[in-house]
């Protein structure tokens, strides 16, 4: 199944290919990887999804944090949480289908951001399946180019994310999910 | 204090206690060198090829404990390193690797000597470095140090722009402590994990201790002993756990694996609980994974997390420090018998003694499982022993019983060829009072052989015994077991060893007949210099018992008994391959 990871990390140079590199290394196979400043200078975070069962979620977890420069790991998979991927769709539109394809964007609460006579640029935030979905409803009409951002995660709720190294323990998988869990040192 | 950049790495190496270092000189590393002309405490060795420094730096770490240096220019002498650090990194050797870079400007230009250190080496490093201003080498020396020495041990490279060595700024040791948020090597297990570990370990029947590089790397030495014998259980040993416990301790079962003895790899198969301690289950340990130790829970202490549920799936798992862990576990854990399990595994040593080659009738064959034993009880075995790959290391760990920890240093997990000659230097360099030997294949000593002229420089004293079959031996055996004897390649040419010996100026010695082994290795330990002795074996022994890779712990081919045709190791692996899968 996918997991998603939510990774701090130090915001120095080579950061992005040692993540890379370590999930090319362990033979994991990344869906989506993306970075961004966080609030706090010198902190960027990632968030990686990555196609893997239990045991391998809890060892990309533990191979992440042997990254020196690795502050702290988030597995928001099983967690409530908001995800978010964004798309750029170039799509031919002239007069004749203009309207119809501008009425599809809104009901998926897309945006027209450009206009030319022979397309349109929508512009779509949501899950990965309602960008999808759109995609597949615009094919027919034609889709000139596409880009989508990769997916970006975080958990609801008030309380705040922190980015300090955690305690770690040993987490065995299969075992009920106690309050005692797993990472924590 | 004003120091330039190059002044800088040896102002660090000196505060971090560094006493030798292994290197070779080139252009981006020379600003280096000409500052170390003002450092005549650290003493330089200079090597033939930049692996034999790394091996020399990992070496020195293994005898000592204390992390190894090694120095080399950009490029090609930074590339040589790689297979040094790879060997490094899969036996947690803690060493150092400073390398020089071109000046900054020119990075990403593929200037002359250019290569893309850091990132050629990101995979086989615990951390690297690309250092381009002066005033951060202080800072990145002392997280270096900390980083390759602490948690799990590990090679860690510094990559220093020449411009960096050339342009000066302010030295200040006292204010460049580690900045490492990230990097947390004190992990602890959660009581609750203690509390069910102990349940298994006081309920057990047929308990086994799996015992690792961990035991010797955090000093459990006492603590295992302790716990084997408070809770009565047998402690098997993987090839780098040697010496974790005396050989001669009743409790000592042995080597585990693929040429573990047979009892030592059916007492895993019918244990009901495993107890690892700082090992890290490698396939040559546990054989097919899927028929592993099927009746047994697992108990699993490991500093590194990630090494948890890698392989093997464990019941609990601890994170720590191996002699912190033993350390809370031993007064919780019951005082226990388990005389009818000791018993059992008694009996399954079976006619393994009657089939071992210590217990043929001398044929006046040269055999060099006889050579490491004599070699063994001729130093008493108090030597510190390095061994190369292949044959000989597995007849050394089977034949030269280690009493002591860092008694023997040998290159497992990357099983690297080439590596004994130049870590013995190390190791020489790190005990310089002790008796060092090199246990080396002709294969494998022709590698690195050039490090010879190294020693000669250095006029230190190792003693070299070459095991030549005239073959390479190992993979010959594979051919012979797997591939139809069909020999592709195995058979070696060797120069004359004797003379080869003598064109450095050290001592070359020829042994062919077992009758000469003993006067030959005493007159070799007497004589003040380096000898290389070579021992002309018999060409096609075989290194028994062997679990095929792949196959079940249990599927091993043994070595046939004295009363035997001569076909009957064929008939041995024909019995296990009916059961494996090739």
């Amino acid at each position: 199944m996918q997991h998603t990871f939510v990774a701090y990390v130090e915001d120095k140079p080579g950061v992005l290919n040692r993540v890379a590199s370590l999930f090319r290394r362990r033979g994991f196979n990344i869906e989506s990887l993306t970075v961004g400043h966080t609030d706090q200078a010198g902190v960027s975070r990632m968030t990686i999804v990555v196609d893997t069962d239990e045991f391998g979620a809890r060892r990309a977890e533990a191979n992440l944090y042997k990254l020196v420069n690795v502050l702290r790991v988030e597995d928001v998979t099983n967690q409530a949480s908001v995800v978010r991927d964004l798309a750029l769709i170039k799509v031919a539109a002239d007069g004749n289908n203009r309207t119809h394809v501008m009425q599809l964007a809104d009901v998926f609460r897309a945006r027209v951001v450009d206009v030319a006579n022979e397309t349109l640029i929508l512009e779509i935030t949501g899950t990965v399946d309602k960008i999808d979905s759109l995609v597949d409803v615009l094919r027919p009409y034609g889709i000139i180019e596409m880009v989508r951002t990769g997916i970006v995660a975080m958990r609801r709720g008030s309380a705040a994310a922190d980015n300090r190294p955690p305690r770690v323990a040993a987490q065995v998988p299969g075992e009920p999910a106690d309050a005692a869990v797993s990472y924590s040192v | 204090m004003k120091r330039t950049g190059a002044q800088m790495i040896w102002e660090c190496l000196l505060r971090e206690g560094v006493e030798t270092v292994f290197g070779y000189p080139g252009g981006a590393i020379l600003p280096a060198y000409d500052a170390m002309l003002e450092y005549p405490s650290i003493h330089h060795v200079l090597v033939r090829h930049e692996q034999g420094a790394t091996h020399m730096a990992d070496g020195y770490a293994r005898a000592s404990g204390r992390v190894g240096v090694a120095i080399a220019t950009s490029g090609p002498g930074a590339t040589n390193m790689v297979t040094g650090i790879a060997t490094a990194m899969l036996d947690s050797s803690p060493i150092v690797c400073i390398t020089g870079q071109v000046g900054s400007k020119l990075i990403g230009s593929d200037a002359f000597q250019e290569t893309d250190v850091t990132g050629v080496t990101l995979p086989i490093t615990k951390h690297n470095y690309l250092v381009t201003r002066a005033e951060d080498i202080p800072r990145t020396f002392r997280e270096a140090f900390y980083i390759a020495q602490s948690g799990r041990p590990g090679p860690v490279l510094i990559d220093i722009t020449k411009d960096a060595q050339q342009s000066t700024a302010e030295f200040d040791w006292e204010a460049a402590a580690p900045r490492l948020p990230g990097y947390r090597p004190d992990l602890r297990a959660l009581p609750s994990e203690y509390q069910r570990a102990v349940e298994l370990i006081n309920t057990a029947q047929r308990p086994v201790i799996l015992a690792g590089h961990g035991v010797l790397i955090s000093g459990a030495m006492r603590q295992l002993a302790e716990f084997a014998e408070k809770t009565s259980t047998p402690v098997a040993l993987t090839l780098l756990g040697l010496g974790g416990l005396p050989a001669s301790h009743a409790l000592n079962l042995g080597m585990m694996g693929m040429h573990g003895e047979a009892w030592v790899n059916n007492a895993i198969q019918e244990a009901d609980l495993l107890l690892a301690f700082g090992m890290r289950f490698d396939d040559r340990v546990t054989g097919n994974l899927k028929t592993y130790a099927p009746f047994a829970r697992k108990i699993h202490i490991e500093i590194d997390p990630s090494e948890l549920n890698k392989n093997v799936k464990v019941d609990v798992g601890l994170v720590g420090d191996l002699r912190e862990v033993l350390d809370e576990l031993l007064p919780e854990v019951a005082q226990n018998e388990h005389a009818g399990w000791l018993a059992h595994i008694d009996e399954m040593k079976g006619d393994s003694a009657v089939r071992d080659i210590q217990n043929l009738p001398d044929s006046g064959q040269l055999f060099a499982a006889h050579v490491i034993n004599d070699l063994w009880r001729l130093t008493n075995g108090e030597a510190i022993v390095v061994t190369d790959v292949g044959q000989h290391q597995m007849w050394e760990a089977q034949y030269w019983k280690h009493e002591q920890p860092r008694s023997l240093i040998t290159s497992a997990g990357l099983g690297t060829m080439g590596f004994a000659l130049p870590a013995a230097v190390g190791a020489k360099f790190a005990c310089p009072d002790q008796e060092v030997w090199v246990i080396a294949g002709d294969g494998g000593f022709q590698m690195t052989m050039a490090e010879l002229a190294t020693i000669a420089q250095e006029k230190i004293k190792i003693n070299v015994a070459i095991i030549n079959n005239g073959y390479l031996g190992m993979v010959r055996q594979w051919q012979e077991f797997f591939y139809e004897r069909r020999y592709a390649a195995t058979p070696l040419f060797s120069p004359d060893f004797v003379k080869l010996t003598e064109a450095f100026g050290l001592k070359g010695m020829l042994v062919t007949e077992r009758g000469q082994v003993k006067s030959a290795v005493d007159e070799a330990r007497a004589h003040p210099g380096t000898v290389v002795m070579e021992f002309r074996v018999e060409q096609e022994d075989t290194v028994f018992p062997m679990v095929p890779a792949g196959a079940d712990l249990n599927a091993m081919i043994r070595r046939p008994k004295p009363e035997a045709e001569v076909t009957a190791v064929q008939t041995e692996v024909a019995a296990v391959q009916t059961e494996v899968e090739w």
